[in-house]
Formats: C-alpha cells, sequence, structure tokens
C-alpha cells in the first residue's frame, strides 16, 4: 500500500505541469506549444526534450501509470485468492474473551440454548450473514461484498486502460473547416488535418459524405451578456455510403452526427468573406468565399486572399474581418459577433506568393520572402470595404472586390472503438468504488454463557473489519430475535457509541 | 413564462441570497461563541469522550482499543478537567440550538435562491461561475447539516458557515452574472449531471478539509500534552476529527468519480473524445488521484493520520483550484459564461 500512495503522489505531481505549458495534440489551441517555443527560445528546447510540452505521452508518465497497475495487480490478484477462501471457508471461531471486541451485549433468552442459537442463526441468515453454528456458539460474518467492490474497483482500472489503449491504436481524430455550399467526403485527403493512431485503417474510414448547406449562429441581443452566442446550427446534407438517398441532418453543439461510431462533431465557426480579385489584366483570377479564423468572442478574423494566377504580378491580401465593423478609440473592432455590419480591412502584397515552389504553406498565412506591400503615398495601402465595394491597387495591377458573407463551421470527426470498453470499465469502477466504501464487513458471535430452567444467558459480540464501523444496533437487533427482557449490558459507557471502533 | 416575472424572480434570487448571507453570518456568530466556551461544551458531544488513543493521536496501539479501560474519565482528563454544571450545558445546548437553527435559516434561503434563479433562468441553475459558486456553496452547507445530524461536528461549524459566507460574499460581488440563457456547448444534460455530482462532492470535501484541518490543529496540542488549553483545547478529540474527516473523504470519493466520468461523457459528446487532458479534466484527475491516495495511506500502517492529511488537503486544494483557479488563470476548452 505504501507503494500505491507513493506511486499516486507522483502520478498526481507528474499530471501538473500539462495543465500549466501548452501541450501537443492537446490543447484547444495547435499554434501554443509554437508560440511559446518563440516567446522563450532558450528554456523551450529543455523542456521539449524533458517530454514537457507531451507530459501524458511521454514515458516517465507512462512509466508511473504502468508501475502502479503493476503494483495493484500484484497487490489485487492475491487479495481475489484470499477473498475467494475466505467465501468458501466458514466463519472464524470467537475469540476466547469477548471483552476486547469493540460490541459487547449480553442477554437473557426464554427458549434452551440449542433453540436460542438456532433462533440466532435464523435471524443472522435473514440478514445476510454467512453463518455457522457450532459448539454452543454461533459465528457469523457478512460484508465480503465489500471486497469484492474493491477488487472489481482496482481491477476494472485494467479495463480501463485497454479501453484507452484500444482507441489509442485503432482510432483517429480529424479536423476539417467547411464553408457554407462546400461538400466533404471521409477520405484522409479532404482532411485539414488528421491524426492516425498506430494501427489506425487509414483507407478503411467509414464511406461517407455531406455537404454544409448552411449555418445559423445566434446571439444574445439583451443588454448584459449581449453578444453571447445562444445557438449554433450546422444544416448538412448527409449522403450514406449505400447509394440510398441523402438526408438533411442537423449538427449542433452536443449532438454530434453519429455514422457506426464514427462521429461529427461541431466545434466551431466563423466567416468567409466572399471575393472576386480581378489581375492587372482584368482577369478574374480568383473568387469564392476565403475562411478568416477569428480570434476574439465578437469573431473579429484574420486572414488572407491569394490569387498566384494573378498576371502580371501575383497578388496577396492580408487583414482583418469586422462582422459588426464599429470603430472606437485603437480603431475599428467588432461591436457584435452577427454579421450586422460586415467589413473587411485588407492591405495589399504584390510579387512571388511562394506557391509553386517551397515548401506547402498554410492557407491562412502569406509567406512574405518575395513579397512587396503596396504602398500609397508612401504608407502601406489599405482599404476598409463594406459589401459590394472594391480596392483597386494605385498602380492599376488588379482589384478586389467584397461580394458578400458566408459562414464556415469546423468539425471536429473522431473514431475510437475503445470507447465502449471503457464505458463499461467506468460503470464497473464506480459500482466498485461505491461498494468498497460503502459496505461495511463485520464479523458477529453469539455463545451460551449459562443456561437454566428459566432460559439462556447468552453473550454477543461483534467485530467491525473495515473502519467505519458503526454496527452497535446490528448487534441489538441481532439479539431482540430471542431476547425476553431486551436487557443490555455493555461494559462501555454509551457516549462511547457514536465514535465507533477504529481498525488499526 | 413572461418576461417580467423572469426579471422577477431573478430579483427575488438575488434577495434571498443576500438575506441567507446574512442568516449565515450570525450562524457563524453563534459558533463562534460556541467555540470560545470552555470545554464542558463538548461534553455534550458523544465521540469527544473517547480519547484515549486521542493523546497519542493517531498511533494508537493496536491492542488498546477504545473500548478497554474507562475512556470516558480519561478523555476528560485530556480535555482539561471540567466542572460542569446544569446551567453552563445547558446554555451549551441552547447556543447550539440557536446556532443549528439559524445555519438551517439560512440553507433553506440559500435553497429557495437557487430555486429561483433556476427558474428565472429556465434551467438548472450552474450554469456560470456565479452559480457554480453559489450551489458549491449550498452543497457545503447542506452536507454539514447531514453531518450535524449524525457525527460529532458542531465545532466545524464557524469554519464552514465562514466558507459559506465568503464564497457567497465572493458570488455576490465578483463573480455575479445575471440570470440567462447557457452558451451552446453547456447546453447538455450531461453537464448539469456532472456539475451537480462535483459540486456536491466538492461540498462533502469541505466537511473533510475543515475536518481535517481542525484535527492536524488538535493533534499539535494534544502532542504537547493534556493539559492544552486555547482553541485547540477546545476541540474534540483528534480520533473524533479524523474519523469525521475520513467519513466525509470516503463518501465524496464516489460522488467525485461519478462527476469525473459524467464529464468525460459530456466531453465526448462535444468534443469527439471522453478524455483529452483539458486543464479541467487534468485538475480533476489529480484532485481524484490525491484523494485515492489519501485513502490508501489512511490504509496503510505508519502512514494514517498526519501523513495521510497531507494527500486530503491537497486534493482539496486541487479541487478548488480547478473550481476557481483553471477557470480564471488557464485557457482551455471549458467555456463559461460570466468569467
Ligand atoms: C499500487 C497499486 C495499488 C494497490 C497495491 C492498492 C491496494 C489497495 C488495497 C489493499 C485497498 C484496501 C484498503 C482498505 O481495505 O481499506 C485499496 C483500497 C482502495 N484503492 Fe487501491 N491499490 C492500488 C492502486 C490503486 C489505484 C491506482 C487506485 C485509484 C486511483 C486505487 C484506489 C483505491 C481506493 C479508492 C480504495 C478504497 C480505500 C478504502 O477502502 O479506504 N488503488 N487499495
Amino acid at each position: 500500500m505504501r507503494t500505491a500512495v507513493i506511486l499516486l503522489g507522483l502520478l498526481a505531481l507528474a499530471a501538473v505541469p500539462g495543465s500549466l505549458l501548452p501541450q501537443r495534440n492537446v490543447a484547444s489551441d495547435p499554434n501554443a506549444v509554437l508560440q511559446f517555443t518563440q516567446d522563450n527560445p532558450t528554456l523551450a528546447p529543455w523542456l521539449d526534450r524533458l517530454g514537457l510540452f507531451e507530459v501524458y505521452a511521454s514515458p516517465w508518465f507512462a512509466a508511473i501509470y504502468i508501475l502502479l497497475l503493476v503494483s495493484m495487480t500484484g497487490c489485487v490478484i492475491p487479495r481475489c485468492l484470499r477473498l475467494w477462501r475466505a467465501v468458501r471457508a466458514d466463519p472464524p471461531p470467537a475469540p476466547s474473551s469477548f471483552v476486547r471486541l469493540s460490541e459487547r451485549r449480553e442477554v437473557h433468552a426464554a427458549q434452551c440454548p440449542s433453540e436460542a442459537l438456532r433462533a440466532i442463526a435464523a435471524d443472522l441468515k435473514s440478514r445476510g450473514f454467512r453463518v455457522r453454528t457450532t459448539g454452543g456458539e454461533v459465528r457469523a460474518e457478512r460484508g465480503y461484498a465489500r471486497e469484492l467492490g474493491n477488487l472489481l474497483f482496482h481491477l476494472s482500472l485494467l479495463v480501463l486502460l485497454a479501453g484507452i489503449a484500444l482507441g489509442r491504436l485503432f482510432g483517429f481524430e480529424g479536423r476539417v473547416a467547411l464553408v457554407e455550399g462546400a461538400g466533404f467526403s471521409n477520405v484522409v485527403s479532404q482532411y485539414d488535418e488528421f491524426s492516425p493512431r498506430a494501427l489506425t485503417d487509414v483507407e478503411g474510414l467509414e464511406p461517407f459524405s455531406f455537404t454544409l448547406n448552411d449555418f445559423e449562429a445566434s446571439f444574445e441581443t439583451a443588454d448584459e451578456k449581449r453578444g453571447e452566442p445562444r445557438q449554433f446550427r450546422a444544416e448538412l446534407e448527409y449522403r450514406p455510403d449505400d447509394g440510398s438517398t441523402s438526408k438533411a441532418v442537423e449538427v449542433e453543439p452536443n449532438h454530434p452526427l453519429d455514422v457506426n461510431e464514427t462521429k461529427v462533431f461541431l466545434t466551431g465557426h466563423g466567416y468567409a468573406p466572399k471575393v472576386t480579385v480581378r489581375d492587372g489584366r482584368g482577369d478574374v483570377v480568383f473568387t469564392g468565399p476565403v475562411i478568416f479564423l477569428p480570434n476574439d468572442a465578437s469573431y473579429a478574423s484574420d486572414g488572407v486572399v491569394k490569387a498566384p494566377d494573378a498576371r502580371p504580378t501575383e497578388l496577396g491580401f492580408e487583414g482583418f474581418f469586422l462582422p459588426t465593423a464599429a470603430v472606437g478609440d485603437r480603431g475599428p473592432y467588432s461591436a457584435f459577433p452577427d454579421a450586422l455590419n460586415p467589413q473587411l480591412f485588407l492591405t495589399a502584397f504584390t510579387g512571388d506568393l511562394g506557391m509553386s515552389d517551397g515548401p506547402p504553406q498554410s492557407v491562412y498565412t502569406l509567406v512574405k520572402d518575395d513579397l512587396q506591400q503596396v504602398r500609397a503615398d508612401g504608407r502601406p495601402f489599405a482599404k476598409a470595404l463594406s459589401v459590394g465595394d472594391t480596392m483597386r491597387l494605385p498602380n492599376g495591377e488588379g482589384s478586389l472586390t467584397f461580394d458578400g458573407v458566408a459562414r464556415f463551421a469546423n468539425f471536429q470527426i473522431a473514431y475510437d472503438p475503445g470507447k465502449e470498453v471503457s464505458l463499461v470499465a467506468a460503470a464497473l469502477l464506480l459500482l466498485g468504488v461505491t461498494t468498497s466504501l460503502l459496505i461495511r464487513r463485520r464479523r458477529v458471535w453469539v455463545r451460551v454463557v449459562a443456561s437454566g430452567p428459566d432460559g439462556t444467558r447468552l453473550e454477543a459480540g461483534a467485530l467491525p473489519l473495515t473502519r467505519r464501523g458503526g454496527i452497535t444496533g446490528e448487534i441489538d437487533a441481532v439479539l431482540t430475535a430471542v431476547s425476553d427482557e431486551r436487557e443490555k449490558s455493555s461494559d462501555r459507557p454509551d457516549t462511547e457509541r457514536a465514535a465507533g471502533p477504529e481498525k488499526e | 413564462m413572461t418576461l417580467p416575472s423572469m426579471e422577477t424572480l431573478a430579483q427575488l434570487s438575488d434577495n434571498l441570497v443576500y438575506s441567507a448571507i446574512a442568516v449565515y453570518a450570525l450562524a457563524m456568530l453563534a459558533y463562534a461563541a460556541l467555540s470560545a466556551r470552555r470545554p464542558e461544551a463538548h461534553r455534550q458531544q458523544p465521540a469527544a469522550a473517547p480519547a484515549v488513543e486521542a493523546t497519542i493521536g493517531a498511533r494508537a496501539d493496536p491492542g488498546s482499543r477504545r473500548s478497554v479501560g474507562a475512556p470516558g474519565e480519561e478523555a476528560r482528563d485530556a480535555t482539561g478537567p471540567a466542572p460542569h454544571t446544569d446551567a453552563s450545558v445547558n446554555a451549551v445546548d441552547r447556543l447550539s440550538a440557536i446556532a443549528a437553527a439559524l445555519t438551517i435559516l439560512g440553507f433553506l434561503l440559500h435553497l429557495s435562491g437557487v430555486v429561483a434563479r433556476g427558474f428565472a433562468a429556465g434551467r438548472a441553475p450552474w450554469g456560470n461561475m456565479y452559480e457554480f459558486a453559489v450551489v458549491a456553496a449550498l452543497a457545503a452547507a447542506a452536507a454539514f447539516l447531514v453531518f450535524l445530524r449524525r457525527e460529532p461536528v458542531r465545532a466545524l461549524g464557524v469554519w464552514i458557515t465562514a466558507i459559506v459566507v465568503l464564497t457567497l460574499g465572493l458570488s455576490v460581488t465578483v463573480l455575479y452574472t445575471p440570470a440567462g440563457a447557457l452558451v451552446p456547448v453547456l447546453n447538455s444534460y450531461w453537464l448539469v449531471i456532472h456539475v451537480a455530482a462535483a459540486i456536491t462532492a466538492g461540498g462533502v470535501f469541505t466537511i473533510g478539509a475543515v475536518a481535517i484541518l481542525l484535527y492536524r490543529l488538535r493533534l499539535r496540542a494534544e502532542r504537547r500534552g493534556p493539559a492544552h488549553t486555547g482553541y485547540a483545547g477546545r476541540l474534540p478529540a483528534a480520533s473524533t476529527l479524523n474519523r469525521v474527516a475520513h467519513t466525509a473523504n470516503l463518501f465524496a470519493f464516489p460522488i467525485w468519480t461519478f462527476a469525473v466520468i459524467a464529464g468525460a461523457i459530456w466531453a465526448e459528446n462535444s468534443w469527439g473524445r471522453y478524455w483529452g487532458w483539458d486543464p479541467k479534466e487534468t485538475w480533476a484527475f489529480i484532485t481524484w488521484v490525491l484523494y485515492a491516495a489519501y485513502l490508501h495511506a489512511e490504509a496503510t500502517a505508519g502512514w494514517r493520520g498526519t501523513k495521510a492529511s497531507w494527500f486530503a488537503l491537497l486534493g482539496y486544494a486541487a479541487f478548488v483550484f480547478n473550481f476557481f483557479g483553471v477557470n480564471m488563470w488557464i485557457s482551455g476548452l471549458h467555456s463559461y459564461a460570466g468569467i
């Protein structure tokens, strides 16, 4: 048990840094580790070497819980065996003297000794005791379920580990952002981000597809909590793979789409301004919605527009989108999350976007190595656009028109084949721990002290085998089965009762 | 329900919470007066008597069960010889009854406030930090009242009522959020269950934590010798306090376990994974593991008592940090309207 205490303490301690430092594959913000590394260039590599950005997947964290489970198994299996023997064996004989038992009573019964003991034995049996009557004494014990619960609890931890392992080996998690009108099929190439596990069947993902027809968001308009989100709903046209007709489904927070255990969750949303970019020749080189990533609760969003096909020079735009634009002391801001007065604030770049060669780049940022910012009157050229407005680059290199606003939704798609196992383990765990903590195991002995023509004098004693004793009432109740006087004789003052005995 | 009546209900809820604070404060004064009495006050509490092993703290000689000898006499020695008159006993009884009655009254006002809030918002009234704190204080008060019926916990009264008053005071000032609807992620019945269980466990853990602190205080005094005076001298025996703490933590542990499981089910429903080491989840785990360590330590010879109590205190600290600290200082997926 000491090992268990120490290891449990270590486990708690080891879990702390992961909640304070940014974590890979954990945090809601996938760039958190990168950001932290940039902010702490000397410290970060060391933390990384120690696995502190992946605490819960690190070898030392695993070492602690594996040691714990091994030591637990080593402790619990022998207990199983002992319990098995205890359940099959008779309750042990009474101690020679009851004086040292925490509970002791004497009572006078009208019956003869054997009848009195038989009555007591029957009563104890009806109370769920295992009872054995031999040579003038009744031996009884109950509360084995406590041990059983304890074993169940500890062993279910192993089942839980198995459930977790199943998910960690065969499951996957992926994310995709879809603009209204866009479609998705469940194959790896369609994900923005896909994290398979070691044994995930990447080629065999559940086949289905859907289109995001519409995304609805509503926000509180009343004063005090103005702008707080009230409802999000993604309306999908879902197409199963079996060729049956498509059907409309709604996905909301806490209401995922479930396709044979592959679940599609709505985890976020934002705006995708619709723009049309024309190049220096007047040709349309880009048109459509562009996802801008929200960066606060009022959905002020950042994003870029790239037009690599523009000629004579490629065009890039960078800026922010405000769904309800307002101007404050520190410049424009978004006053409300809904698109009541959408405005797009952009600056422009010309040159080489670096998309034809070089490493793959994020669609949310411009690689500015070979780009020049367009300037006008000696300052960066910038424009605020309302829907319908066009910004024309000063030297005729192109233009961008703000056509309208669409929304996009973030979906998280997850598959975890170990989920049911974990759920069963959790249920057993709860059952086990509740049983083991609430049931009290105890022994009761009753024996004949003296007998005569007017009846039998019985002595009863009880021994709690768990710390939470409190079985005083029980022994009284047992004796009422035979008592003709309801007389109590205890060598302990009444005041002590509530204290209950304490097992060492 | 029409809008004006909702506003009236919300207003009523606020007023009830304010009244509850006032009544709890009076209860606290009554308990404080009780705590300041001479030790015969505790004679009325049955479990204060067996101090045989109390003087040697948690390390009771295995051979010396309490039933041996005449613990009653020794107990009185240990807590200081206190000639008690009927009058003083009566006064203590009366004060004790007043304190309990005030606590119950405060609790009823508090409960009505929470219920009114629920009707005002049209949902379970634990959806933002203000409501969490108010309901957590309610759970602590309820747990105390339940324990008061069965265990010698009167000495905890002054601290529990103080914690409740403090939490409610913070709630109505710093954390206050007007009644309203929920942000969409929180709109799930698993969340309602999860939070209710977590808060209930928290209330019972609070009893455990206060009992453990008093236990440590009392134990220190007992180790210095039997003739101790002062506040610690007027507390119930250390063994009694430790037993109360153990009972409280024992009851709260399965509830907390259930809360964590319900939270995992909700997370699966909401984010597609039942466990993601989000800071809130991590601290729930840390709390759970620390209390498991405590229960193990309490069952380990040589660790029971003082050493074990550290784990319970750390567990409670982790719980409180999760409740307040994580919401305020660490960003994660758990979004709480209002703060
Ligand atoms: C090193 C591995 C472990 C060993 C050797 C071990 C052993 C034991 C034993 C012998 C008991 C019975 C105590 C009693 O009857 O009072 C017990 C109880 C318990 N164990 Fe473990 N255990 C281990 C791991 C764990 C783990 C990993 C957990 C969960 C975090 C856990 C949680 C519990 C709980 C909640 C109890 C009930 C405490 C009580 O009855 O007072 N144990 N453990």
